[in-house]
């Protein structure tokens, strides 16, 4: 049988320095910019809710945002999540460029991959936005 | 004006559901009737036994190793090439209706362009989407964001709760059983005919074709979502068909032990799936144990599953009827089909998954050209592949296919089709990856294992199609069979398609 738990990572690399890549991800209030799906997004302390472009709020709780180890992490506390903790790294590859990784943890697992699923999407048009078209 | 094209399509149907491929539970007398004045292809294989890869291939003419969508879940790009873009841009109109699945359907930052297409309308930003210029979508009850569960909350809101709920707490496939018997995703379901998603396909259907002009030339897509599971069909059809006098499936071993034998001989995922401790596709049940099916289960799942049938095949009729009164009938072509098959009870199992056999690989696929084309009557039993339908499609419009598809277009005697078909199955979830490649050709179906969490590349399956019609019997390991068994390997490994890249990514469960 499968677990309960899931967990899924994705990663992008993006030719701009973890400095730039760190702005747009380490801001709480600016993530309905870079994440395709999020509409809108408040900030109250260590309370941040976004609501999908489906109408759906989802209530986060704050839990990591480390500009020194470029880490963020945030729960979802609110509907059929159980359990949730996702991780955005942003690791400086000493080249001018960098990589970023989101990790989601979820239960139910399947909740893991929606949100990393999207995710990876999202990074992607980070990516783009960033670095301008080709 | 040129030949007009309606592709059929249902959703996880076997291929004896049909009264014209041999079946004798469910009534289907108009698919029956378009094979006898048609051609009825007796081996039609998809290039993959689930949704998404599978519907990809269909629409862009390719395997799914080079369209990318490698498993459900997996979005196809929406520049993708299509057919029915082909088709368009020749001039004919163009619509979808029912069952698209090019994109995930659990969506909640609706990202995808068809889920969020059900909330704006039936025309797309830009005019087409994939080459279709009408769109309206449903799916298998009145979860997510479709066309039909929109119609249904706005006009019937009372039938929201009746039908089976597909998804469970854990958003897992539900395991819940119904009916008599507690049989996996069987439910009674109180919608009346008329509001079920298999009418509202053929009445969406209607309404766009009495949209057009007289002399339009047209490429409609009309997809049902059934007889896909959840078997939940109107319960006052029900009774069309008492399970308890159905006959179990020819390849459903009663005794467990013969089951057990038959699927120790195969690789190890086969049992292992069947007793609980491995599920490598999230479409199965999660929690649903296939050893604990009981006959009686079968019986019920396999009426239940004929009663769609039926129902489908009633309600194309009456898309034929209307095409009849609009006085197209002698320059339509109809091909029916569907996107993958159904382990059925086949080897105590239901469902599907990466098994290879005939259950999901052996289709119902009818093509009745239009009569005015002029084309005989036959029944080939050459295989040929889904792949094959998009160029089949350009040839009935007159057109060149385009170099991006891979298949050829369909035989219309057994003089003629593919030397090969091949099939392929990627899957990577919670850490069980499985990697299947296979080959139909001269009688024989070989598939191998490559390396994966599960197998360790070298495992396959070899079955005689003349011989061993169930594939009960693996010859993998027979020595009798090496020279074939290298024959098809080289020829599998040497005809692979062209590999996407980059690899596209799973962003979704299904």
């Amino acid at each position: 049988m499968t677990s309960p738990r899931g967990t899924v990572r994705r990663h992008v690399h993006i030719a701009r320095t973890a400095e730039d890549v760190w702005e747009a991800i380490g801001d709480p209030a600016r993530v309905h910019e870079w994440f395709i799906g999020i509409e809108s997004c408040t900030v109250d302390g260590t309370t941040r809710v976004i609501t999908t472009r489906s109408g759906i709020p989802i209530p986060e709780e704050i839990v990591t945002d480390d500009p020194i180890q470029r880490r963020f992490q945030y729960r979802i506390t609110g509907g059929i999540v159980q359990e949730h903790l996702s991780t955005i790294d942003v690791i400086d590859l000493e080249d001018g460029t960098c990589l970023a990784i989101y990790s989601a943890d979820a239960i139910p697992s399947t909740m893991a991959l929606v949100i990393a699923g999207a995710a990876g999407s999202a990074l992607e048009h980070l990516r783009i936005t960033l670095e301008g078209p080709h | 004006m040129g030949r007009k094209i309606l592709l059929v399509t249902t959703d996880q149907q076997r291929y004896d559901t049909l009264g014209c491929n041999g079946g004798t539970i469910a009534r289907t007398p108009v698919v029956d009737g378009l094979a006898a004045t048609g051609i009825r292809y007796e081996r039609a294989i998809p290039q993959s036994v689930v949704c998404m890869p599978s519907r990809s291939t269909i629409i862009t003419g390719q395997h799914p190793s080079t369209h990318g969508v490698w498993m459900n879940g997996v979005p196809l790009p929406e520049d993708a090439p299509s057919v029915a873009e082909v088709l368009h841009d020749a001039g004919y109109r163009t619509a979808l209706v029912g069952k698209a699945h090019f994109e995930p359907y659990i969506d909640p930052f609706l990202r995808f362009a068809e889920n969020a297409l059900s909330s704006t309308g039936t025309t797309p930003p830009g005019g087409t989407h994939r080459g279709f210029e009408h769109l309206e979508f449903a799916t298998h009850g009145v979860a997510g964001a479709t066309h039909y569960a929109r119609w249904i909350q706005a006009n019937h809101p009372e039938l929201i709760g009746m039908f089976y709920a597909a998804i469970d707490a854990s958003l897992q496939v539900s395991s819940a059983g119904g009916g008599d018997t507690g049989a996996p995703q069987v439910h009674s379901n109180a919608v009346p005919l008329d509001c079920y998603h298999t009418d509202w396909v053929a009445d969406r259907t209607i309404s766009w074709l009495d949209s057009l002009e007289a002399n339009d030339d047209w490429f409609c897509w009309m997809s049902f979502p059934d007889p896909h599971h959840p078997w939940d069909p109107p319960e006052a059809e029900v009774g069309r068909i008492d399970w308890r006098e159905v006959p179990l499936p020819e390849n459903y071993p009663e005794s467990a032990s013969e089951r057990e034998a038959i699927l120790d001989a195969k690789p190890r995922h086969w049992k292992l799936w069947y007793d609980g401790s491995l599920v490598s596709n999230y479409e199965a049940p999660a929690n649903w144990v296939p050893a604990t099916m009981t006959a009686d289960q079968v019986r019920e799942i396999t009426a239940r599953n004929a009663v769609e049938c039926e129902l489908i095949d009633e309600a194309l009729g009456r898309v034929l009827d209307a095409i009849a009164a609009r006085g197209w009938a002698d320059d339509v072509d109809i091909m029916f089909t569907t996107d993958h098959g159904e382990l059925g009870g086949d080897f105590g199992l239901m469902f599907k998954g990466p098994y290879h056999v005939d259950g999901l690989m052996r289709l119902p696929l009818v093509w009745r050209p239009a009569p005015s084309a002029g084309v005989s009557p036959s029944v080939v039993s050459t295989p040929v592949g889904l792949v094959d339908l998009a160029p089949t499609f350009c040839a009935i419009a007159g057109l060149d296919a385009t170099d991006w598809m891979q298949g050829g277009a369909l035989p219309v005697d057994s003089n003629g089709g593919p030397e090969r078909v091949l099939t392929e199955w990627d899957s990577e979830l919670w850490g069980v990856g499985v990697h299947v490649r296979t080959i139909t050709r001269d009688g024989w179906v070989c598939t191998a294992y490559k390396p994966g969490t599960v197998h360790d590349g070298t495992e396959g399956e070899l079955y005689d199609l003349a011989e061993d019609p169930l594939q009960r019997n693996n010859r993998w390991a027979d020595p009798a069979c090496s020279t074939i068994q290298s024959d098809l390997l080289a020829d599998l490994w040497d005809s692979q398609p062209s590999v996407r890249n980059p690899r596209l990514q799973l962003e979704a469960p299904v």
